[in-house]
């Protein structure tokens, strides 16, 4: 749909318009994926490649190699199985706590809900530097600094943005249902998980999403938290790599490169899979200004 | 109410328990203790004692690199959020009109800003390198300068607003979102009034969308001012400690929060330091949302 007039506007004048939207959305989209471009170029270069002068965009021989050799480099298969645990773990606990909170403040009327439910709303702005230090002491107190319950067990005690999002969904499911179910006798807790949770699974699949993405990338909690290197995430795991390569001489940014490529696979491959979903849930976040 | 039961309470008290718990021990235990403890001086070793207001008092007089990470940290807001806001809003504009392959530029405006931030820290800094760098090579084809970009106190900070660009992919699906709930009917009886492309840009687009513009501007800016894995990731030699470099440049509120708290084990100082950032964001939070009453339009009936 074109929001041009039914005056004005001659065919030409419309053509010519899209030809210039295709001409500059190529343009950006060029500029866009250039870096991604130049990240898979460099990271099937050898070492020489990387820094020849003029850089040849497609070396001769494509190194594939490099994919094997960088996880040679750090116990990448190690650090994988790691960031999976902390993220299925965490993808558990939130699924569960946000629904649970979500269904209390969309479908129970008990006394003190809306305040509380303000208060939740509120502390979605609190920026995470405020609790960062108490928070690192507590679970120092408690004995789990370099283990995973600090990155892990908060997930299982509900995330204000996700509780927004999930009640906002389950107030667009008829409370008929509800009232139905009540009078052949069935509980909160039936109607909890076999009829509102059923009925949101597009809205549980994109909180499912961002936690997945959130946690997966995840730098400053594992940074914070974990301190033996066989502990280590993908994401903090490549920052060490990064770390001891940079400055030994000529450093290898081809494995660092083919590195941070394997990394980002996974990422890509959900957003790509449920792009629509993802879409939305932001959508959503945006709009309620 | 009809539906309204004597065990609700219990029922709603039960529902909501475990983000009620995690709110009280991770949240408001937390808030409640850092607040106390910017008041005190606390440090890994030795337990906390009571100094007043010295911790703020030392930041506001006493110590400069406080007062250079609040400048840069200023800088890089100011300039990345009205420049992403802005491209956004074109790239918005561009996919908004139902053309066949949009769906496609959508995704690639969107990808950068899903994938891992060590990974794209890493990636572009190879991208600044001076000499062997994307960057360099491309100004270097159209015949401009070549700076030295991370490792020039000048650059340094403009290269990591350049970065920012590349994932403003959240503000555009938001902008492309309150694109769609503009009415149509709207451009068409402007159209019918002779309203040019411009002035329907200015007198309809613009005004219809401007809480997801408000809201765009607010995420962004609070944001920046905790901008921290970029500048960690990528300044600095590889020593820890060297963080926010060069001379300081690249030295954010966040990251020398981090340091102090961290790095240097001054836990009074640095919880001072969060609550200042926290204050910061609260204030501009304010502000805009003041400023926004006189200019944001709001449908009835919409918060």
């Amino acid at each position: 749909m074109t929001h041009d007039g039914p005056r004005g506007h001659t065919f030409v004048h419309t053509a010519l318009w899209t030809a210039v939207i295709y001409v500059l959305l190529s343009v950006l989209s060029v500029a866009f994926l250039a870096p991604f471009a130049w990240m898979l170029s460099v990271s099937v270069h050898d070492l020489p490649g990387v820094f020849a002068q003029p850089f040849r965009w497609v070396p001769d021989p494509v190194r594939w190699n490099n994919f094997a050799e960088v996880t040679t480099l750090f116990p990448f298969w190690r650090y994988a199985l790691n960031t999976a645990v902390i993220t299925g773990l965490t993808l558990a606990g939130t699924l569960l706590s946000c629904s649970l909170a979500a269904f209390g403040f969309a479908r129970i009327r008990f006394r003190g809900r809306d305040t509380l439910f303000a208060v939740c709303l509120a502390t979605m702005m609190l920026p995470g530097q405020v609790t960062m230090i108490p928070l690192y002491m507590l679970f120092s107190a408690l004995g789990w600094v370099d283990t995973y319950l600090p990155l892990i067990v908060p997930a299982f005690f509900g995330s204000p943005f996700y509780i927004f999002l999930l009640r906002q969904f389950f107030l667009t499911i008829p409370k008929e249902y509800d009232e139905a179910a009540m009078l052949d006798g069935a509980g909160r807790l039936r109607i909890y998980w076999s009829i509102v949770l059923p009925l949101a699974r597009p809205a549980l699949a994109t909180v499912a999403l961002f936690t997945f993405i959130g946690t997966w990338n995840d730098f400053f909690g594992p940074l914070i938290y974990l301190n033996s290197p066989e502990l280590a995430t993908l994401t903090l795991g490549l920052n060490m790599l990064k770390a001891q390569i940079v400055g030994t001489g000529a450093t290898q940014w081809h494995l660092l490169m083919a590195g941070s490529v394997l990394i980002m696979i996974p990422n890509v491959v959900a957003f790509l899979l449920a792009q629509k979903q993802f879409l939305k849930g932001i959508a959503i976040g945006g709009l309620r200004g | 109410m009809r539906w309204h039961k004597r065990g609700d309470t219990f029922a709603g008290y039960a529902f909501i328990a475990p983000w009620l718990a995690g709110f009280v021990v991770f949240t408001l235990g937390p808030m409640v203790v850092s607040f106390g403890a910017s008041f005190s001086s606390w440090t890994m070793l030795s337990p906390p004692t009571w100094v007043g207001a010295e911790n703020y008092q030392r930041m506001v007089s006493d110590d400069p690199l406080f007062t250079a990470s609040l400048l840069n940290t200023a800088y890089y807001a100011a300039v990345s959020v009205p420049l992403g806001t802005v491209l956004a809003l074109l790239l918005a504009l561009l996919l908004h009109r139902r053309l066949p392959g949009m769906g496609m530029f959508r995704t690639v405006f969107f990808l950068p800003s899903i994938t891992n931030l060590v990974a794209v820290s890493i990636l572009w800094i190879w991208i600044f390198n001076p000499e062997y760098g994307l960057l360099n090579g491309a100004l270097r084809l159209v015949g401009l300068g070549a700076p030295l970009w991370l490792q020039s106190e000048t650059w340094a900070k403009p290269a990591l607003i350049l970065m920012s660009l590349w994932s403003v992919g959240g503000s555009m699906v938001i902008f492309l979102a309150a694109l769609q709930g503009v009415p149509p009917e709207l451009y068409e009886a402007a159209a019918l009034d002779g309203a040019g492309p411009m002035h329907r840009f200015f007198a309809i687009t613009i005004p219809m969308i401007s809480p997801a513009i408000f809201f765009s501007v607010v995420v962004g800016l609070i944001g920046g001012f905790q901008v921290f894995t970029q500048a960690f990731v990528m300044t600095g030699t590889a020593q820890p400690g060297t963080e926010g470099g060069p001379n300081n440049a690249t030295l954010f509120v966040v990251l020398y929060l981090y340091k102090k708290a961290f790095q240097e084990f001054k836990i009074g100082y640095a919880s001072a330091l969060a609550w200042v950032v926290f204050f910061l964001i609260l204030v501009f939070t304010q502000l805009q949302r003041r400023f926004a009453r006189k200019w944001v339009y709001y449908e009835s009936g919409e918060q």
